[in-house]
């Protein structure tokens, strides 16, 4: 154990981190953004990127009706091309869970996973209590994925064993039924210091997962945001042997986006990390777009969103 | 001592801004008695991408803008052309090799063809469409819809009034527009898009591309999210090709005779039929 469980030996640990070259981060992440992935390679990291979409609807609007229209479209993308693959998971709301997993069922989704958004999701102000409560309840209704957000009021006042605690507790609801994913909200946490921190509080607290956002606060993923958490997840497979994945979400829409995710992946954390186990990107408009640039690579010629479904 | 001559950038029109062509390249075009004018930019099939792109976007909100609207803002199109005459008449003249008359005759020509369009946009629905006698108890009406992003080949010459003919009707019926100039006389046009830019048309609404007709006509016609073709800048033989892959969307491709003409505004929209119960 890095860490003995008690507050002091935690802060100790977290406040002993390197601090991040602010400026170094920016301008690595926006050189690996000029990188120019082209045919083969594009058609590769296309489909990748397919598999490793969480197809994410978080709406107040949400009904069993768009749910299960977003099952079908999660195992069949295009269903006028069945060579491409399904996506990696459906998110979706606490009480979606089981319509989704048994539309998935139905249909031959059974690999495509149920990510849950639970523990008072997107804010997480609510007590222990109900944040346990609502996580048994996404277990119970079917969900492989908890995603839980930290209590980002307690980790910017210090309270850093409060939040550890919080994660632990989650981490051993879920035991073997279901992966943690634990949200950072970095466009809460202001500091790139704080991103590495928090990455390093929820890995050590026992997450399988750590997750830039909810996607309802900007900014989300941004690109030095992500090669910090890889960064993050690197060392800490240095330290431990484990590897943990990493999830950006928010504001990755168009093929170039998701691509440039995949090039910081490889050229941060390493090619072991490029598969759906251990990256996934929360998005959901991004899968018509990788459609569309499928379409073209596939005709040879630009596609149009008139052939893709609005979702 | 003499003054430095300020010589002008030509670039491409995206968006509503002035980008170069992704691509870098340039071209020289040159005018009567073989002189050099220019080096306006050579805009790759990338850029024909992005135009339509930011055409696409712009769409519902010009087809939704009402017709009064659309057609306020074709009639500030002609007043800020207006203002910029001296500039259109002194290039065409330096292009065409035309007398300055002649040029001037055109420009007046291009301006008074916005007035005339701009004229057209709230009348259209009323001319063209209908309220249809149906037996039963409905009210059944067709009005006129726009298809969505139309490319337009701009006639060669005249130069002004060629692009301006074609580019004014596909936006008074509620469509956006990528105007390829023409290959030999851009220069009016792209003066065409700085007075575009500044007369309250929404950004994307108009895309004007320069550079080599034969690389772009191709992926035109292949690009599955352009509706319509005006061909009017374009050989018979490019036409038919342009028909041939843009088969795979049911691409609605044109030449009109070259004059003004509701009908130009008609063969880029449908009529779209609804039926409502009377008394609800």
């Amino acid at each position: 154990m890095i860490v003995d469980g008690s507050e002091v030996s935690l802060k100790k640990f977290l406040s002993d981190l390197p601090p991040v070259d602010q400026v170094g981060a920016e301008a690595r992440a926006s050189m690996l953004a000029t990188r120019s992935i082209k045919t083969t390679s594009k058609a590769w990291a296309i489909d990748m990127a397919i598999s490793m979409v969480d197809l994410t609807t978080l709406e107040g609007a949400d009904s069993a009706g768009k749910v299960k229209a977003l099952c079908a479209k999660a195992v069949r993308p295009d269903p006028t091309d069945l060579t491409v693959p399904s996506v990696g998971a459906i998110c979706v709301y606490n009480d979606m869970v089981k319509i989704a997993r048994t539309e998935l069922d139905a249909i031959g989704g059974g690999d495509v996973a149920v990510a849950a958004v639970a523990t008072a999701f997107p804010s997480g102000r609510a007590t222990l209590t109900v944040k346990k409560l609502d996580t048994q309840d996404a277990i119970d209704a079917g969900a492989n994925e908890i995603d839980m957000v930290i209590d980002r009021g307690a980790f910017l006042s210090g309270h850093l064993g409060e939040v550890f605690d919080q994660i632990k507790v989650i981490k051993e609801l879920c035991g073997n039924k279901a992966h943690l994913k634990v949200i950072l909200e970095t466009g809460e946490l202001v500091t790139y210091d704080n991103v590495r921190k928090a990455s390093y509080l929820a890995m050590l607290a026992g997450a399988d997962f750590i997750k830039t956002s909810t996607g309802k606060v900007a900014p989300a993923a941004t690109a030095p945001v992500v090669l910090v958490m890889l960064e993050a997840v690197r060392d800490y497979f240095a330290l431990t042997g484990t590897r943990i994945g990493v999830k950006p979400a928010g504001g990755i829409r168009t093929t170039k986006d998701a691509i440039k995710q995949l090039v910081l992946v490889n050229e941060t954390a390493g090619s072991e990390w490029l598969k759906p186990s251990l990256f996934r990107i929360g998005a959901s408009a991004l899968l018509n777009d990788l459609l569309m640039q499928r379409m073209k690579l596939r005709t040879g010629h630009y596609a149009s969103a008139n052939y893709v479904t609005m979702d | 001592m003499s003054r430095l001559d300020i010589n002008k950038t030509y670039k491409l029109f995206i968006a509503g801004a002035f980008p170069r062509s992704e691509s870098g390249r340039v071209y020289e075009i040159k005018g009567a008695y073989k002189k050099f004018i220019a080096n306006p930019a050579m805009a790759s099939r990338k850029d024909l991408r992005d135009a339509v792109v930011a055409a696409k976007a712009a769409q519902s909100g010009w087809a939704n803008a009402t017709a009064f609207n659309r057609g306020q803002i074709l009639y500030r199109i002609a007043e800020i052309m207006q203002g910029r005459s001296e500039q259109f008449v002194d290039e065409i003249c330096a292009l065409e090799g035309v007398s300055n008359k002649a040029a001037k005759t055109q420009v007046d020509e291009a301006i008074d063809t916005w007035v005339w369009y701009s004229g057209w946009c709230d009348k259209l629905s009323s001319v063209t469409g209908s309220l249809n006698p149906v037996s039963g108890p409905f009210y059944n009406f067709t009005t006129p819809e726009p298809l969505g992003v139309v490319a337009v080949f701009a006639e060669s010459k005249p130069s002004l009034l060629g692009a301006v003919r074609t580019l004014a009707p596909v936006l008074a019926g509620g469509n956006t527009a990528v105007l390829i100039a023409s290959e030999s006389y851009p220069l009016p046009v792209i003066t065409l898009s700085e007075a575009l830019a500044t007369s309250d048309l929404p950004a994307g609404v108009v895309n004007i591309l320069t550079g080599k007709t034969a690389e772009l006509a191709p992926w035109v016609g292949s690009h599955m999210e352009i509706d319509g073709v005006d061909v009017a800048g374009l050989s018979k033989k490019q036409e038919e090709e342009l028909k041939l892959v843009g088969a795979d969307n049911l691409k609605r491709v044109f030449r009109f005779t070259p004059s003004n003409h509701p009908e130009r505004i008609l063969g880029f929209m449908e009529q779209k039929t609804v039926w409502h119960p009377i008394g609800l």
